[in-house]
């Protein structure tokens, strides 16, 4: 049954959640657009030189230390590809940008552990290889 | 819950001050990037506050009704097919940067959700359903198909492998 003191009880433990949560929450966002404006887009033509082995490899790295909202790898990625950049390492950039996170990484280990954050994005950084080369594979077959 | 998580005080404000610094550095280096970089910073901090919003509502609500015995049921050790579904689907709708949803998962995690389905709800974020059009604007409708199914597939193996290592260190550990 809902009362007054479970309502305010949730509540508070809400708030305080966030007030913890805030000051993370502020230094990843300030890291990432730190990583995210520093980076001229004329790097990554530099770094994508065609090669299907190299290239899955540094979009995951890149995407795993530039992360941030899917939009911006989806807008970033779609340019990348207009500039000749192969689609297996845009593939691969933008799986990364969203599931792997170095800057946020010590974020995650202080929420949900040490263990499965270091698992979670080693994991999530192979995949990301991974399904770049299956996504390519199957669009060439079809 | 949250609070006996964030015990480490210390770390939440290291990285705020690595933040800091980073911006202060940044400025004395290249004050055009530090604008384009603070520009960047309000206008992403602006773009998120709905989000923040629904995340505290959600919190909240997971304060609330969520009990350990709802996300046994549902979400716990026990859970199979629902428990994915839940997951996957939620990854999918969850809108933002990842580190919004940290407090709601470390939440459901303290409260018995498995994992595993931590790591697909995480994994899921890939492809967000209001960002088709720009997706399929970039790319095209077949790339768009088969990245969500191998996204999907992929946030469940890896949910499995996850919990598969974590669970032998614990083992091994126990040995």
């Amino acid at each position: 049954m809902l009362n007054n003191a479970s309502l305010k009880k949730s509540y508070l433990n809400t708030l305080n959640g966030f007030r913890q949560f805030f000051p993370i929450l502020i230094g990843i966002l300030m890291l990432t657009s730190i990583a995210i404006t520093a980076i001229p887009k004329d790097f990554y033509n530099h770094i994508f030189i065609g090669n299907y082995f190299t290239d899955p490899l540094f979009g995951a790295i890149i995407g795993s230390l530039v992360t941030g909202n899917p939009m911006n790898s989806y807008i970033i990625g779609g340019e990348l590809l207009k500039e000749g950049v192969s689609l297996i390492a845009v593939t691969s950039f933008i799986i990364s940008w969203t599931t792997v996170g170095i800057i946020q990484l010590p974020a995650e280990i202080l929420m949900l552990g040490k263990r499965f954050a270091i698992t979670r994005n080693i994991i999530s950084f192979l995949s990301a290889i991974l399904i770049a080369i299956f996504v390519t594979a199957t669009i060439s077959l079809i | 819950m949250i609070l006996e998580k964030i015990k480490n005080i210390e770390t939440r404000w290291i990285i705020l001050f690595s933040g800091i610094l980073g911006f202060f550095i940044l400025a004395i280096i290249d004050f055009e990037i530090f604008k384009n970089a603070s520009s960047f910073f309000w206008e992403t901090l602006l773009r998120i506050i709905p989000i923040l919003i629904i995340v505290f509502l959600m919190l909240f609500a997971s304060n609330l009704f969520i009990s350990t015995r709802w996300i046994a049921k549902y979400l716990g050790e026990d859970s199979r097919f629902k428990g994915w579904l839940i997951a996957v689907i939620g990854g999918i709708i969850s809108s933002g940067p990842i580190y919004m949803w940290y407090p709601l998962l470390s939440d459901l995690k303290e409260k018995g959700t498995r994992n595993s389905f931590l790591v697909a709800f995480l994994y899921n974020r890939a492809v967000k359903i209001p960002l088709l059009p720009l997706m399929i604007f970039y790319f095209n409708w077949p790339f768009v198909l088969i990245l969500t199914f191998y996204m999907i597939i992929f946030s469940i193996i890896n949910g499995i492998v996850v919990d598969n290592i974590l669970e032998n260190k614990k083992e091994v550990f126990k040995v």
